[in-house]
């Protein structure tokens, strides 16, 4: 088990504890998971997967909620722009 | 008891009902419109929002021709939340045999002035990559267009509001006869016309009105950008569409302006309820993953159904009732309705203030019915 | 295509927190074949939600020790529709399962109300179980100012929570009154445990400004919050902040249930002494039946776990023990009330549907929830209303629509499930926890 687990988040490299989430390695990256459709920027809500405010891109799939997801090494997790 | 006196009254606030209101009260006639429950309720709110030519029959593409014209002059007048988007039908053909039909749409189309582009399968990839390998093409019809109804319905029945039409929403009509119609709550109405707009509910106030509900789902996902360009139908539509019995599947999907991919469709008869039929959003779903196999891993939030209005000819009951010079009909759109909503609106109020319409309006007279029968 | 696989059980389990824990574990005892749907990795629900670093909760660890040994099956999924009397369709990973039972014990739990008002959909305004969560699961707030606020026993909990994790927690703004805790805290007396509890939390939280009276006004700051604006006893206070943890109490989710056709009164499950909805073979446990919390949770669940099983004479021993529990509900719903002055939180611009922007301008001139939907498209969004349903509700008074399937957003392929019957198998008996 690697001591800490190394994703991308928009092309930047973030290292965080293993069993950390997406969404909280979003957010230590210091990024908006998403943009609103009126272009706000949003960040996580709930907390439990029901918001859907967390909703990333990983591995180029789309609308994956990152409260619910625990980081792999080499994911590669992008944020609408 | 006070009893308001109209020069027309609609009943039904669904699109067809409120491009009739807003013809009317743009015509200066005093109208009032009545509905059960809210503007664009029915099947307005289910609808998929398309406007589209078809080509079925001629008064078919008459009808659907005439009110696409009206729709692209209203279009500059639309609010944003009417999501107007002039995004073009792509017909797909699955193998050779359909390109042949491709080919027949083309000249009918061509020869009627209706813009259209017959693709074949490098140039169909080309402008819609996420559909399955192996199809042989299709026509892209430039001029079709997508809209959401419940704010377009919003949209015509506030314009004619504005110019002094009286809505009644809440209370629905409980019978109409010789110039008065009577609502729930007990309030009674007259008017030198009565339009019954009501979809598939007309029979109800007008027994004898020929109109069976057929039953559609649709499925909508979440935001998936530029997945889908067009509207894309698949060329055994208008098979499906026009069977008189039984159930069918097609593909349709439409892209919102949101990005959100509306998937149908699906046409029953005899099904009543408003559940979901699972077997038959089964072979919906299948059907749509097998044009687009992309689908089947992107989020569905929402599922629902409507109840088309369908006449036993397929085509609308557009003007005066037999038998009551006050009743007048505009309805049994089947799928047609947002389309057809604005040319029949037109032609409604041209037959009743007595202006000549712009199309024959034969094929869609009430009275074609009962000559039918008064032959049989 | 993904594959749809089907099995039958005596008892299923909707829901694997505390509620869905006990039912099950009890039903399992009794012999019956059980299982447990949930939709996280591991059971414990909300308030068991175990981070990546931090250790069970002895409760918790007892009553997962006891599951195991009852031999439950975890199926991991989303229940979102229900093709037939007695059959749910789940969504998993790699397929949909269909799932027969003969009895059904609902544990769905509940969720945070959250309520707009200008700047709460800034990032780093979160809910106060919300962040919460995400600190469990591995967002670090060493150093961090955070602002607690909104309603309920759940901010002392997640204040108290954060403080162990080295944020600093600059202010508790609960909205209810000083009158109304004094007697919420007095009817504590009542219930031991829980006093415990609040002497623990006490020592915990000691240093902390905590203000009654209170409650956010405007989160501040460009692309994340920067400081909120209290109302604090009639007077504006700015207080910087690198979050704001704002929920205002919970709500149930009760969207299965309604699914089920399960009688709903004032947005809770109606139930029977022994846990027994309206409807035949459907029990509830827990939340949905009335906010109460984990105690009363694990109360509700046995019962309705040995009520399944048969077991009515255990279950009614069972049933003191849960009546003080509801008195204890009861006092934390009328002590944490909403009043009425956070309706007028929200102005004409704030958004009040996050998935579809719509904001609350947009929203006043409907009168019904349903009209709102169709012309706005508010609550048409991927959460289907679970967030700004309640906030509607409360701002608005609006009823709620009715629930259509899938109760939850699932794959498109998942859609298409078979609609034929099941063939019952027999199920495999593994741990799974």
């Amino acid at each position: 088990m690697p001591e800490q687990v190394a994703i991308t988040v928009n092309g930047v490299s973030v290292t965080v504890p293993p069993g950390t989430t997406v969404a909280a390695a979003v957010i230590l990256a210091g990024q908006p998971c998403r943009h609103s459709v009126g272009g706000e920027p949003r960040g996580p809500l709930c907390g439990m997967g029901i918001c859907f405010e967390c909703r990333v891109n990983i591995n180029r799939r789309l609308h994956c909620r990152s409260c619910q997801i625990i980081c792999e090494q080499g994911m590669e997790v992008t944020t609408d722009e | 008891m006070n009893h308001p006196t109209y020069d027309v009254v609609v009943v039904g606030a669904g699109i067809v009902g409120a491009a009739c209101a807003d013809e009317f009260a743009g015509r200066g006639m005093r109208v009032a419109i009545v509905d059960g429950d809210s503007v664009g309720s029915g099947a307005t709110a289910a609808a998929m929002g398309h406007i589209v030519v078809m080509d079925d029959s001629e008064a078919q593409f008459a009808l659907t021709r005439y009110s696409q014209r009206l729709w692209q002059e209203l279009c500059t007048e639309l609010p944003s939340e009417v999501e107007f988007d002039q995004c073009g039908t792509v017909w797909v053909a699955a193998d050779d045999e359909k390109m042949g039909e491709v080919w027949r749409k083309q000249k009918f189309y061509e020869q009627r002035g209706v813009p259209t582009e017959v693709l074949d399968a490098q140039t169909l990839y080309q402008l819609e990559p996420n559909l399955r390998v192996g199809f042989a093409g299709g026509l892209r019809v430039l001029e079709d267009t997508v809209l959401y109804p419940p704010c377009a319905a919003a949209f015509l029945m506030n314009r004619a509001q504005k110019r002094g039409a009286k809505l009644y929403v809440g209370e629905s009509a409980t019978q109409i006869a010789h110039g008065r119609l009577w609502m729930t709550d007990g309030l009674e109405v007259s008017a030198k016309f009565i339009v019954n707009a009501a979809g598939t509910g007309s029979p109800q106030i007008m027994p004898g009105v020929e109109l069976k509900k057929r039953k559609g789902h649709l499925v909508i996902t979440d935001r998936y950008p530029g997945f889908v360009r067009h509207q894309l139908v698949e060329l055994g539509y208008v098979k499906s569409a026009s069977s008189s019995s039984g159930d069918s599947v097609a593909f349709n999907i439409q892209p919102r302006r949101t990005g959100q991919l509306l998937i149908g469709s699906s046409r029953q008869y005899g099904a009543e309820h408003k559940e979901v039929d699972q077997q038959i959003l089964a072979r919906m779903v299948q059907r749509a993953q097998q044009y687009m196999p992309g689908l089947a891993q992107m989020s569905a939030i929402r599922i629902w159904t409507g109840f088309r209005a369908a006449t036993p000819d397929k085509l609308p009951l557009i003007g005066p009732w037999p038998g009551d010079d006050s009743l007048f009909l505009a309805t049994g759109h089947e799928g047609l309705g947002i389309t057809m909503s604005l040319g029949t609106a037109r032609i409604l109020v041209d037959q009743i203030t007595g202006r000549i319409p712009e199309i024959p309006i034969e094929p869609y007279l009430p009275s074609r019915v009962s000559q039918e029968h008064a032959h049989a | 295509m993904s594959s749809v696989s089907k099995s039958k059980f005596d008892v299923v389990v909707v829901g694997g927190g505390p509620a869905g824990m006990a039912a099950g574990t009890r039903a399992g005892e009794c012999g019956l074949r059980v299982a447990i749907v949930d939709d996280n990795p591991t059971l414990g629900g909300q308030i068991w939600r175990q981070g990546a670093k931090s250790e069970p909760e002895p409760e918790h660890s007892a009553w997962t020790k006891r599951l195991r040994s009852a031999r439950a099956e975890l199926i991991s999924g989303t229940a979102f529709d229900q093709p037939d009397v007695g059959i749910l369709v789940v969504e998993q990973a790699d397929g949909t399962r269909e799932v027969a039972y003969d009895k059904l014990i609902l544990a769905t739990g509940a969720r945070e109300r959250f309520l707009p008002f200008p700047g709460w959909t800034l990032p780093n305004v979160m809910g106060a179980g919300g962040l919460q969560a995400i600190v469990k699961n591995g967002l670090t707030v060493r150093g961090k100012r955070i602002l607690v606020a909104g309603s309920g026993p759940l901010l002392w909990a997640v204040a108290a929570y954060l403080r162990t994790h080295d944020a600093e927690v600059v202010r508790i703004c609960e909205q209810a009154s000083w009158r109304s805790l004094a007697w919420f805290t007095l009817g504590l007396l009542e219930q031991p445990r829980k006093l415990t509890q609040g002497f623990s939390l006490k020592r915990e939280l000691a240093g902390i400004s905590f203000s009654p009276n209170s409650w956010p006004v405007a989160a501040n700051g460009h692309s994340v919050v920067e400081s909120v604006t209290i109302s604090r006893n009639g007077r504006l206070e700015e207080i910087p902040c690198d979050y704001l943890a704002c929920g205002f109490h919970l709500v149930p989710n009760i969207e299965l249930p309604q699914l089920l056709g399960c009688r709903i009164q004032n947005g809770c499950v109606r139930v029977d002494d022994f846990q027994r909805t309206t409807v035949a073979n459907i029990l509830c446990a827990g939340e949905p039946t009335g906010i109460g919390g984990v105690e009363l949770a694990l109360v509700e669940g046995q019962i309705a776990g040995l009520t399944a099983a048969g077991r009515l004479s255990e279950a009614q021993n069972l049933f003191g023990e849960r009546n003080k529990l509801q008195r204890f509900a009861g006092r934390l719903d009328q002590a944490f009330k909403l009043r009425s002055q956070l309706r007028s939180l929200a102005s004409a611009d704030t958004i009040v549907c996050r998935c579809e922007d719509v904001r609350y301008s947009q929203l006043r001139r409907y009168t019904s929830w349903r009209t709102a939907k169709l012309q706005t498209r508010c609550g048409m969004g991927p959460c289907q209303g679970r967030i700004c349903g309640p906030a509607t509700q409360f701002l608005l008074k609006w009823d709620p629509d009715s629930v259509r399937p899938p109760i939850f957003p699932v794959r498109v392929e998942s859609l298409a499930f078979p609609a034929s019957s099941v063939v019952p198998e027999q199920p495999t008996l593994t741990g799974g926890l």
